[in-house]
């Protein structure tokens, strides 16, 4: 029994589809991400009006980019701040 | 007023005139009348895999350029009352015909037919605009492959981008014995990667060799997995919620997904 469970474990663990599933993913975010430069503009207005509900930031230094190595890609954002407001305690919404 | 649907895939090889040919004769098993039509210029297959490839007199291009009429084009098939092929050109490229001009056509064809079926050519380029440019609906066939999986996801992208919305994935090739090994992705892995809805799965199938050998279509076949597919693909596009198929026979891999096309 103890050995089936070994042996069944192991049989995933070196399954072939958890790596074309990972490289699937991987690639597709690149892929994706190239395709669509108009996604990360969209993303950068949202990103504005949130975080200027609690900090006044430099919009025209905003800059939101898919930084990607060959292990992951990391959504990168340099957001120069001008002011942090004052003792926010409640968001309002 | 019929309906114009759309084979694509991006990678060439995954089954896309295959599956244009089944579904298309699937509906017509169902009673509907159905006009497939050969997008591949230059590399026309649809009419050998139906074993039509004797009967062509005109093409696609000739009545592009009006040098027949659309109805001279058609090849009615006898096996399947109300099936119809439109081929393509074999010695022209793909430049031989314009959108606007697919376009027409189309709209003629789904004066007559319920189904208008265009079996798109490989590639994304002047071929694929050309194939997806009458169409109101489209499907994407793929395999349980890394790079036929990346290449339906363009498609999709560029589908969207065409104003044509949710596409539909038929998953073509799959393997139960190596998704069981855990060697092959599963059709879950697929859908929650694409994103999309999921009409159908056709299983690897030697009869599909078989029958295309024999420029047959492998719905006829009553006793075929993939048959089986293919009609049920046929009766989800008539919109009857048929429940995927238990490629496994012993099953309960497949049943949670039963519910995702059960509920459709
Ligand atoms: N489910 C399947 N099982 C076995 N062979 C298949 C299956 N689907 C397609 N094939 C074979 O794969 C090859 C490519 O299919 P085809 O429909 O011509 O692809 P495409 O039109 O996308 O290039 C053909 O030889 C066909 O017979
Ligand atoms: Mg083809």
């Amino acid at each position: 029994m103890l050995d089936f469970i070994v042996r069944f474990f192991q049989r995933h663990s070196l399954g072939s589809k958890e790596v074309a599933k990972e490289r699937l993913r991987l690639v597709l975010v690149h892929d994706r991400a190239n395709v669509s430069p108009e996604l990360l503009e969209l993303l950068k207005n949202d990103l504005v009006q949130v975080i200027s509900k609690y900090i006044e930031i430099d919009e025209r230094g905003l800059e939101v980019t898919l930084d990607s190595s060959e292990e992951m890609v990391a959504l990168v954002a340099s957001i120069p701040v001008r002011r942090v407001k004052r003792a926010v305690k409640v968001a309002s919404v | 007023m019929g309906e114009v649907i759309v084979i694509t895939s991006g990678k060439g090889g995954v089954g896309k005139t295959t599956a244009t040919a089944n579904i298309g004769a699937g509906l017509a098993l169902r009673g509907y009348k159905v006009a497939l039509v050969d997008a591949d210029i230059g590399l026309r297959n649809l009419d050998v895999v139906l074993g039509l490839e004797n009967r062509i007199v005109y093409d696609l291009v000739d009545v592009a350029h009006g040098h027949c009429r659309l109805k001279q084009a058609l090849i009615k098939d006898k096996r399947f009352e109300g099936l119809h092929l439109l081929p393509a050109a074999q010695t022209k490229d793909k430049t031989a015909v314009k959108p606007e001009q697919m376009k027409e056509i189309c709209l003629q064809l789904k004066e007559e037919f319920d189904y208008v079926i265009i079996d798109c050519p490989a590639g994304i380029e002047q071929g694929f605009k050309n194939a997806i440019a009458g169409a109101e609906k489209a499907i994407v066939v793929t395999t349980p492959e890394v790079s036929a999986v990346r290449d339906a996801d363009r498609v999709i992208g560029l589908l969207e981008a065409a104003e044509l919305k949710e596409p539909k994935l038929v998953i073509n090739r799959l393997r139960p014995k190596m998704v069981r090994q855990g060697d092959m992705m599963t059709i879950e892995d697929i859908i929650e990667i694409l994103a999309v809805d999921l009409l159908g799965v056709i299983p690897e199938d030697e009869q599909i060799i078989v029958t295309t050998n024999r420029g047959d279509t492998v719905v006829q076949d009553q006793r075929s997995r993939s048959g089986e597919a293919f009609r049920n693909i046929a009766r989800r596009i008539l919109g009857e919620p048929v429940p995927l198929m238990d490629l496994e026979r012993d099953g309960n891999l497949f049943t949670r997904l039963r519910k995702i096309i059960g509920l459709r």
